[in-house]
């Protein structure tokens, strides 16, 4: 850390930076928000008196090539955070842009998956896999959505020269953000899709 | 610990590219196996892999997956190199998470049986 970003953020008493605290301790809370959900989805399996069921209707096609994305956006968004910290303009505007074009893709298939279940008679008011799975996988893709909207945020100020490697922890940050909704489809992927 | 002590870690105790590319490629191949072992369970892969992936099949997923969630938090979430207070912050409410689940998943299944589950 610069002498410049000291003058920035004064220390603090746990010597660690409060806004990276506070991003964690967010990330904790959000770890018992997504606990439930998939306690509620788990439970709520095969309990549907009505179809469509969840053999009947998940692929795993496009959505294995979405998780595969989601990894590697994780990937990317840790060498556009190296990048930056190093200076390195051209490798962090890169790599973030790819980032941002993985979880637009990833929202992308989400909702063409949503319209295609909902083409199939799948809906939230269906039966109990339906609200389970649109409650879970949606609240899960607008973490999504709200990850890539942060980071084309930063992609717009590291265009304009904003972003420095000075306040690298901005990036840092988000990513952090970006990893967890990640972690949280590394759970969810093998929950929903494959132990169906 | 004081804000000059805090600030080497932070700033130089991430992983580099090697290490980042590596952990890519092992979260890619974990991946794989996750589909590989659907596909052996679904009966699109027979054989004598079969034999050895069914009994285990909802152990293995669960394996894979908890192998890919620490190696992300680790290395991509730098928790192996930042401070302890930021992994005692994440794993504190994870535990927490894990017990909520398991918790309500016994509760929910004591009657029913696993069958209606899994």
């Amino acid at each position: 850390m610069t002498h410049d970003a000291h003058a920035l953020h004064p220390p603090t008493a746990t010597g660690l930076d409060s806004r990276k605290l506070a991003i964690w301790i967010f990330i904790g809370s959000e770890c018992l928000f997504f606990a439930s959900l998939i306690s509620t989805y788990v439970i709520y399996r095969g309990q549907s008196t009505v179809g469509p069921f969840p053999n009947q209707i998940l692929e795993i096609g496009l959505v294995t090539i979405g998780t595969a994305l989601l990894l590697f956006s994780s990937f990317f968004v840790v060498l556009a955070l190296n990048g930056l910290q190093h200076g390195k303009r051209g490798q962090f505007l890169s790599f973030l842009g790819l980032t941002i074009l993985c979880g637009l893709f990833f929202v992308g298939m989400q909702v063409y998956e949503f319209t295609s279940f909902v083409h199939k008679g799948l809906t939230i008011h269906t039966n109990l896999f339906g609200a389970s799975f649109f409650t879970l996988t949606g609240f899960h893709g607008t973490h999504v959505s709200v990850g890539v909207l942060w980071l084309i945020t930063l992609f717009i100020q590291g265009l304009r020269g904003k972003l420095t490697p000075e306040k690298a922890l901005n990036l840092e940050i988000a990513a952090l953000y970006w990893h967890f909704v990640d972690v949280v489809w590394i759970v969810i992927f093998p929950v929903v899709y494959l132990m169906k | 610990m004081n804000a000059h002590a805090a600030a080497p870690t932070e700033a130089h105790g991430h992983s580099g590219w090697k290490t980042y590319t590596a952990i890519a490629l092992i979260l890619f191949a974990l991946t794989a196996l996750e589909v590989v072992t659907y596909e052996v369970h679904d009966g699109s892969i027979t054989g004598a892999i079969a034999s050895f992936v069914d009994p285990i099949f909802i152990l293995l997923l669960v394996a894979l997956s908890a192998a890919k969630f620490v190696l992300v938090a680790a290395f991509y979430m730098h928790l192996k190199n930042d401070s302890r207070i930021f992994s005692g912050t994440f794993v504190f409410p994870l535990i927490i998470a894990v017990v909520v689940i398991v918790a309500l998943f016994t509760l929910f299944t004591y009657n029913r049986g696993l069958q209606h589950i899994f």
